[in-house]
């Protein structure tokens, strides 16, 4: 890999280092090292089956790893909760769920909240604060399942608001919505950065990588690059992320996943 | 009315007993019922019902009494265990949850009914009334089992309660639940519990098989009339409550009627109300929609029809024979008839021995929708690129549904324009 470019940051907000991750006992990501300066927008891009979202559950610890650690601030993402956002993938939830879109994007305060305790008038008014933010306030009572695709998402997107966090993390944010959502989530992320929170977020859409984004993270089951996006977008780098998988690991990969093998061994 | 009075005053401590029981039992199971709905696990309701079974026996044999407290923490003990052993089998194997669901049922099932055969054949002169928990014996119910359930249900619907926010979230968003630092496993952990608990008392009135029924039909009934999970919950414990009083009552007002079974077949009832009656989502409420739908198309469609007419001869309010209506459009008698009765009576057109001719109103109206159909049709041509000789049959639906907001915008889109793609006039 004489033409991977890594570059690591000082003071990072996001560090991962050794990072490896099994689906179903099968490696889906390799020895990831990188780390995301403070501020930045930041994108995740490979093929389908890259591992793109995966790496940002492994960071949100929604799947196990098999090696290394990731921090967040310099600390572990227990420790700095608080601080992190995440806005899942549209399908990952059943929109027929009977809840109002206020109801979903209080969620957002439950942690704040803590246990037993019900929302209050505050916490009513931070969640029509960020559905102003997103343009859906007039929705507010409305059932979920009546909402077109775009509206999902700005209604995620209002509920990550809601927790006024320094970090957030985005999968697939602008994957089947209209382009008037496109243009409006990407100007709230832009504007967070202006207030200097960290942006990062799993895209697959090559054509407005370098209008989005400053950093960019390639990603084909091994990370490729991590870098400024002028110094990594480049023909070579997105070859190597494109051009076919390296055959070789994925057929490591599927030998470990038949013969039960840990993808790492635990010391 | 009688038996009535006498049953709603408890005059025997027995009604009494079996009223609250039944009432208490429904509540519960109504309630977690919400939770396994809609978190669509609708069939964990039965692998737990299923599997308590030799828990029950189990602590019969180890304590040799029918006190229901030894029984519920026998039966608590083996209802969860079924429930990890499913999750075991979908975490472990490559086996799906709807086979796990069921092998986890059928093996825990299995060999509750060998400990009662061999219960049942040991001589044990206690053991008789064991195998009530197979279909429920809620006409039979006591004082120490009306203890029991209070206590269950006070411990289920305060879990709900006080949990209440944290249940809603781990059921539509349990990865978000996770990040936002919630201890899902525990939360997840409580949930089941108060599950197997309420399925536990359940089975007392209804028996192993019909459990399920009672804590699914309530909620899927209650979410026909509701799109929020707090009323959604409320309604369903209702349901619950006014199918224990039915059940106990038509038991003791017909002895030889089971209560459970008719706890079930009332919620059943209940559930097929909702499904055809309810508001909104009911299937009759939709059918008359649709019905409305096609009756407004008619309509329009007749209107369209006199103001096409009445624009080839150049005058539009003269008499029209239903003839000439049939030669520019194919309508069936039946719909002509149906269609032009219901304009006269709306004010549309008036009637002239067997000729009609349009009211003022009618030619309005007709002059709207010759006017949005020729608008769609000169969008599709103009922004959708399609050829002039495809748009008609698109046009003819749209027409009905473009709103007047929309109109307005069609037409600064289409810059005001005066004729179609086929030269026809746009009218004012």
């Amino acid at each position: 890999m004489s033409n991977s470019f890594v570059k690591q940051v000082d003071n990072p907000v996001l560090e991962i280092h050794d990072l490896t991750v099994s689906y179903d006992k099968k490696p889906v990501l390799w020895g990831i090292d990188l780390s995301i300066p403070a501020g930045s927008i930041c994108g995740i891009i490979g093929p389908n089956g890259a591992g793109k979202s995966t790496l940002i559950k492994a960071i949100m610890d929604l799947v196990d790893m098999n090696s290394g650690y990731v921090k967040l601030f310099d600390q572990t993402l227990d420790e700095v909760r608080k601080r992190v956002s995440y806005v899942p993938q549209r399908e990952s939830v059943d929109w027929d769920f009977p809840a109002s879109v206020l109801d979903v994007v209080l969620m957002g305060r439950y942690a704040n909240l803590g246990l037993f305790k019900n929302p209050r008038k505050a916490d009513k008014e931070a969640a029509m604060k960020a559905l102003e933010m997103v343009g859906m306030d007039k929705y507010s009572k409305r059932q979920i399942s009546q909402l077109s695709g775009g509206q999902q998402q700005r209604v995620f997107l209002a509920r990550a608001l809601t927790q006024n966090a320094d970090i957030y993390f985005l999968d697939e944010p602008f994957a089947g919505v209209d382009a008037a959502t496109e243009k409006a989530i990407f100007k709230i992320l832009q504007n967070l950065s202006k207030e200097g929170k960290t942006i990062i977020v799993v895209h697959h859409d090559l054509q407005s990588v370098e209008t989005y984004f400053e950093w960019v993270i390639l990603l084909n089951l091994r990370l490729v690059a991590s870098g400024p996006t002028p110094e990594v977008f480049t023909p070579s780098l997105l070859e190597e992320t494109y051009g076919g998988k390296l055959t070789l690991l994925t057929e490591v990969g599927e030998l470990v996943q038949q013969g039960e093998f840990k993808a790492r061994e635990k010391q | 009315m009688e038996t009535l009075i006498e049953f709603f005053t408890f005059q025997y401590p027995n009604i009494k007993y079996v009223v609250f029981g039944t009432i208490l039992l429904s509540i519960s199971s109504a309630v977690v019922g919400c939770f396994t709905f809609i978190k669509k696990k609708s069939l964990v309701g039965d692998v737990i019902s299923h599997a308590v079974l030799p828990g029950i026996c189990l602590s019969f044999l180890a304590t040799g009494s029918k006190d229901p407290f030894f029984l519920i923490i026998g039966a608590f003990i083996s209802g969860w265990l079924s429930i990890l052993v499913m999750d075991a089998i979908i975490q472990n194997t490559k086996i799906k949850e709807d086979a796990a669901t069921g092998l986890s049922l059928s093996v825990f099932f299995g060999v509750g009914i060998l400990l009662m055969t061999y219960i049942q054949h040991s001589g044990n002169a206690s053991q008789s009334g064991l195998d009530t928990f197979l279909f429920g014996k809620a006409a039979a119910l006591v004082g120490k089992d009306l203890l029991a359930f209070s206590i269950i249900a006070v411990i289920v619907l305060l879990t709900v309660l006080l949990f209440y926010k944290e249940f809603k979230l781990i059921s539509f968003d349990p990865q978000f639940a996770k990040v936002i630092g919630l201890p899902i496993r525990r939360l997840e952990m409580i949930l089941t519990s108060i599950t197997v608990l309420a399925v536990v008392t359940g089975i007392q009135a209804v028996g192993v098989v019909l459990m399920a029924a009672m804590l699914i039909t309530p909620a899927a009934a209650a979410r026909f009339w509701t799109n929020r999970l707090s009323r959604m919950i409320l309604l369903s414990s209702a349901f619950g409550a006014f199918s224990g009083i039915s059940g106990a009552f038509i038991s003791y007002s017909a002895p030889s009627m089971p209560t459970g079974p008719w706890m079930v077949m009332i919620l059943s009832v209940i559930a097929l109300v909702s499904f055809f009656f309810a508001p909104g989502k009911g299937i009759l409420i939709r059918q008359w929609r649709r019905f409305s739908i096609r009756r407004q198309l008619l309509e329009e469609n007749l209107l369209k029809t006199f103001y096409r007419i009445g624009e080839n001869s150049g005058e539009h309010f003269n008499t029209v024979a239903i003839d000439d209506l049939q030669l520019v459009r194919n309508f069936s008698p039946a719909q002509l008839t149906k269609g032009l009765r219901k304009l006269l009576v709306n004010g549309y057109v008036s009637r002239n021995n067997n000729s009609w001719f349009l009211t003022n109103e009618g030619f309005e109206k007709g002059k709207r929708i010759t006017r949005l159909h020729r608008l769609w049709e000169l969008y599709l041509t103009k922004y959708l690129r399609i050829a002039p000789d495809h748009v008609h049959e698109d046009a003819d639906t749209i027409e009905h549904v473009i709103t007047p907001e929309l109109e307005a915008r069609l037409e600064k889109l289409l810059e005001y324009p005066t004729s179609d793609p086929h030269h026809s006039e746009i009218p004012k």
